[in-house]
């Protein structure tokens, strides 16, 4: 049963303008976010994903912008009667600086980063953050806030939360601050969280409590996660649609079991077969790799993005024709002209 | 592209378009200071203020051609004569022509205060020349000539294009003659420190411990005391019976003294930050000695740093001399330098009757101006890895 | 305590048959390094951060080895006491030389040190940092045999060429610079300055963690690769499991700079006998979503003990879910549970502890 689109993109282009040339970031991408369900997006460094999420927010860093598509957020709002009814924006079309957008972050679309610390403020404590993401989109009064802060930062596995409200980012450890980022980021009851790799910076068992905690907060929130990171594993555990990314263009998207049980697109059939995997790799044969590497972002190939090093290289065709999104079935797509039907 | 998996080596497998190859290769080979031109060249600003560094520079080799007088003559009979405006064309029947010209000057005496005054007049007309035959001097002290650069066709006839001072000694030549001693003073100060700097910051950083420790507190000690009233007792303690060269290179002595501490915390920090680098660390385990990691590695790669650092603190020291001497207690005449022009301007009736005595102040604030841009833009480019 | 494992150790590579037909190349023995806490005027120490404290282990000649744990577990610093980056607080590595003599490294002089330098090489993790920016290739790569008056001029550069060629880079390339090539190809060229010198045991440090998945198989299979055609040893550091069991023959855990078990990889990963192995396996996430739901996850508490004030007794209790009244009060000894492995539990006999099998997993 497909829940309702919460964010749809359309042909999403955000591009950078440096001096050295324009840096096509983003190129032309489509997916969809549901409701209460978790995407996840994968791929390598300088594919876009963090662009991609960025841009969903208007928060992609100078000199870089959209230049073209849609991101359609229907925002869902409760009427006087009680019943749902949803209004849809296009946050493409927002101005980055405006008022509309800034109502939307924090408020029905929140964020969570890599290095918490970076993110946090260094000289206010934990509970004044948090206070304060309540405040600027509530009118709850200064002691409401700071009881409702208490109960997130317990509700998020701080222990002993009264106490930790007057301690320093810097006095917690990287998995309690990420776990400060979640509390903030649930503050005010988003529709969608957007999490860029979150567990990349801590360590394999602060990882699996991260997680966790998501699936959790999940299942009592009933937020829509929209998970950017580059480890399978992690996309297994958690995603129920993905989409698979290379420079700047989506390879391929469906749900979580056809990704990893029937890939189409030869670049997730070859990144799954090159990662080591617990108890599979014991009887150590060798990883079967891609050659060659991700191309310079100033540089990129024509036509297919993955043509340099795809095993199923067409000449005449993959360097020519920038593949098309191929339907598979519902919500499942892959760009690859291997599965053009003539 | 120039990998391809270990097992099957080479087939061209990306092939970019031979142009683009071709400058994706200068850059691969590029050394550093290449990658710091290129990025250095791209700041306008510091560009701009690179030029007019030079600029200075140049006017400060060649002050003896360039000054139409020298700035010791005296002429008690043209005191706080005004600026003389250089008029390129000459008005005659014909219509305008070229013939550089100034406009001389008549005394008017104030009935009441019976004050002399120099003023224009628009009647008298004094003949300009370029490359004119002038006060003989010798150049760099090689070889003897009297050509100037510009000046009056008439040796007895001065002329004042910025004007003159209180004993009718031109302003114009004495500034360009001031540009020699402050720009060098500046120079030789951050060379000066710049050695204390490096040999006191590398011992500190690369020791560590006690060392270091003693070498950081004396830094914030010397940096403790106030500069003004620091550098006035040291110079106070210069004899005044000096011969004025020595009292030059006295002075210079005197601003790196305190000049040296800000630059021996940037080569400390740099030590510092270095000696922990991955690449720092592999050369050791290469078998290097510390000399060549040192040498090879880490000097390498502060020395940029260092250079762009020694061209902020230029400025610090070219205001440091203009300050001591416009207090009286740098250098002094015969010596000219900006801060020496400056102490002119020190009360307000000279200010009020001669306000041109004030453009010396334009030369050290052009100075000024121009090093901390070309510093700004050294400094961007200093570091041309940043991911 | 030390005595002990060390007895225990002693008695595991005699009985171990596998390992007797090999020779020990390091043997690592009651190793410490600890980071003085100084504060105030006169740095006075007023603690120390007990980073490796007092590890012993074997790596056997042409074997892969394995150094596992959390950041801050102390596998780096083990790693580069063992390179003699770092002066050792306590300790000896034995290190067997090419007449077969075994040397202790630790005392040794930097003078000393250099005729070892050769022979035991360190890959980087950081392939940004660990080339200096301002050197072309072949200077990166040549400087070594440079220093140890290996070779010099032409035959210098074609040495440079052969080992670009055999690490997978185009040798016309030389004299670029590194910021002409991408973190894989650095990478290489950082494999290629450690196999310079024709090494013995190369010290591997998270060599494979900062880069993309694509890339990362490569690395790893040229790291294999190479381990055949120059008869190398690797003693490789990382945090990731699932590298570690592709990669190593036997691994060595730590927490809070002690070893809580060692083991073949096969047996660690399938019968781990510290709860913290198991709590480390159960951590890496499957990448197969069919699996997602089929274990509990095990889900530690709290974070990783402070190594400058570690808890009492075992250091693992407070995060441990089989913890007993003993586990505060004794330190756990690391001694042979099986022929082979070793642990630091006082219940590795009685705990059953799940591993990671093979069975249900993706084909």
């Amino acid at each position: 049963m497909e829940s309702p689109a919460l964010i749809e993109i359309k042909n999403l282009k955000t591009h950078f303008f440096l001096d050295e040339g324009t840096v096509q970031a983003v190129n032309g991408v489509d997916f969809s976010i549901h409701q209460h369900k978790t995407l996840c997006v994968v791929g390598e460094s300088g594919c876009g994903k963090s662009v991609t999420a960025r841009s969903i927010l208007q928060i992609v860093d100078q000199p870089g912008r959209i230049v073209e598509g849609e991101i359609l957020f229907h925002r869902p709002s409760r009427s006087d009667n009680g019943s749902e009814t949803t209004e849809t924006i296009d946050l493409a079309a927002l101005n980055p600086r405006g008022r509309e957008i800034r109502a939307i972050r924090g408020q029905d679309i929140s964020m969570i980063f890599q290095e918490p610390m970076t993110s946090l403020s260094p000289i206010h404590t934990v509970g004044n953050q948090v206070t304060e993401a309540i405040k600027l989109h509530t009118d709850m009064l200064d002691d409401e806030a700071k009881e409702h802060s208490i109960e997130l930062l317990r509700r998020v596995g701080i222990p002993r939360p009264e106490e930790r409200f007057d301690t320093y980012p810097f006095e917690l450890s990287g998995g309690m601050r990420q776990r400060v980022m979640i509390a903030m980021a649930l503050s005010c009851n988003p529709a969608l969280l957007i999490a860029d790799e979150p567990t990349t910076a801590v360590d394999v068992t602060t990882q699996a409590q991260i997680l966790e905690l998501l699936e959790e907060l999940q299942d009592e929130f009933g937020m829509a996660i929209m998970l950017i990171t580059h480890d399978l594993g992690v996309v297994a555990e958690m995603a129920d649609d993905v989409v698979v990314m290379y420079l700047g263009q989506v390879a391929e998207r469906g749900d979580v079991d056809s990704i990893f049980h029937d890939p189409k697109h030869p670049y997730t059939q070859s990144l799954l077969k090159s990662i080591p995997r617990l108890g599979v790799s014991r009887n150590r044969q060798r990883l079967d790799s891609i050659r060659g590497m991700v191309p310079d972002p100033y540089n990129r190939p024509t036509g297919c993005m993955f043509g340099p090093r795809c095993d199923h290289f067409m000449p005449g065709r993959c360097d020519a024709i920038n593949p098309p999104a191929i339907p598979l079935g519902p919500g499942r797509e892959v760009h690859c002209l291997l599965y053009e039907e003539e | 592209m120039a990998v391809t998996d270990a097992k099957t080596l080479p087939p061209e497998t990306v092939s970019p378009g031979a142009v683009q190859a071709e400058v994706e290769s200068s850059v691969s080979v590029a050394s550093q200071w290449q990658l710091m031109w290129w990025k250095f060249r791209k700041h306008r600003m510091a560009m701009a203020g690179g030029i007019v560094t030079l600029l200075i520079y140049a006017i400060a080799l060649f002050v003896e051609f360039l000054s139409p007088s020298s700035p010791g003559v005296i002429r008690a009979d043209y005191t706080w004569a005004p600026p003389q405006r250089l008029h390129f064309l000459r008005q005659t029947e014909e219509g305008r022509r070229w013939d550089p010209y100034v406009n001389g000057y008549k005394v008017e005496i104030d009935p009441e205060a019976l004050k002399r005054t120099f003023v224009i007049d628009e009647e008298q007309v004094v003949d300009i020349g370029f490359f004119v035959r002038g006060e003989p001097y010798k150049m760099w002290g090689i070889w003897e000539t009297d050509l100037h650069l510009v000046g009056s066709t008439d040796v007895e006839i001065p002329v004042y294009f910025l004007g003159a001072d209180r004993m009718g000694r031109d302003l114009l030549s004495s500034m360009i003659y001031g540009t020699r001693i402050s720009m060098s003073i500046g120079l030789l100060g951050v060379f000066l420190s710049f050695f204390l700097g490096i040999l006191l910051g590398g011992i500190s950083g690369f020791f560590g411990g006690t060392v270091d420790n003693l070498i950081q507190r004396v830094i914030e000690f010397i940096r403790s005391i106030p500069t003004i009233p620091l550098w006035m007792g040291l110079a106070a303690a210069l004899p005044t019976d000096w011969p004025p060269l020595r009292i030059y290179f006295g002075i210079t002595i005197i601003l790196s003294f305190i000049g040296w501490t800000g630059l021996a915390r940037v080569v400390r920090g740099r030590f510092l930050s270095l000696r922990t680098e991955d690449f720092v660390m592999s050369a050791r385990l290469d078998g290097a000695s510390e000399l060549t990691t040192i040498w090879r590695h880490m000097v390498p790669s502060f020395f940029s740093h260092i250079i762009a650092s020694l061209t902020l603190s230029i400025p610090g020291m070219i205001l440091a001399e203009t300050s001591l001497s416009f207090l009286g207690l740098g250098l002094r005449r015969p010596v000219v330098s900006w801060g020496v022009l400056l102490q002119e301007a020190q009360n307000i009736r000279s200010v009020a009757t001669a306000p041109w005595l004030l453009i010396p102040g334009l030369a050290v604030l052009v100075a000024v101006l121009a090093l901390n841009f070309l510093g700004d833009g050294l400094r961007d480019a200093a570091d041309p890895y940043n991911r | 305590m030390s005595a002990q494992s060390t007895n225990g150790f002693e008695h595991a590579t005699e009985t171990n048959g596998s390992a007797a037909a090999k020779d020990v190349l390091l043997d690592v023995r009651n190793l410490r390094k600890w980071f003085p806490i100084t504060s105030g005027f006169f740095r006075r120490t007023v603690g120390q951060v007990k980073a490796v404290d007092d590890i012993s282990f074997q790596v056997l000649e042409g074997e892969t080895v394995g150094l596992v744990g959390e950041s801050g577990c102390g596998k780096t610093t083990a790693g580069r006491c063992i390179l003699r980056a770092y002066d050792l607080t306590a300790g000896q590595i034995l290190y067997r030389d090419h007449d077969r003599k075994m040397v202790d490294l630790a005392p040794l002089t930097n003078n000393e040190m250099k005729p070892y330098r050769q022979q035991v090489r360190m890959i980087f993790q950081d392939p940004f940092n660990s080339l200096n920016p301002r050197m072309p290739v072949i200077d990166i790569v040549g400087d070594p045999l440079r220093i140890n008056k290996v070779a010099a001029g032409k035959e210098l550069e074609d040495r440079v060429a052969s080992l670009l060629a055999r690490v997978g880079l185009r040798p016309e390339y030389m004299r670029r610079y590194p910021h002409a090539f991408s973190g894989g190809e650095r990478q290489r060229i950082g494999i290629a300055r450690a196999l310079a010198l024709d090494p013995r045991l190369v010290v591997a440090d998270e060599a494979v963690s900062a880069l993309d998945v694509s890339v990362r198989a490569q690395i790893l299979n040229l790291i294999k690769d190479l381990q055949e055609d120059f008869n190398l040893t690797y003693l490789f550091v990382s945090h990731d499991l699932s590298v570690i069991e592709y990669i190593c023959d036997r691994v060595v855990v730590m927490y809070v700079g002690k070893i809580v078990e060692v083991a073949e990889t096969e047996e660690l990963f399938a019968q781990p006998l510290h709860p913290y192995t198991e709590a480390l396996l159960s951590a890496v996430p499957n990448p197969d979503p069919r699996m997602r739901r089929q274990k509990a996850r095990i889900v530690l508490e709290g974070d990783v003990a402070d190594p400058a004030n570690p808890p009492s007794g075992c250091y693992f209790h407070p995060r441990c879910r089989y913890v007993q009244e003993r586990c505060s009060q004794e330190t756990p000894a690391l001694r042979e549970i099986s022929p082979g492995h070793l642990a630091a539990c006082h219940y590795a006999e009685e705990l059953t502890l799940a591993g990671v099998t093979a069975s249900g997993e993706l084909g």
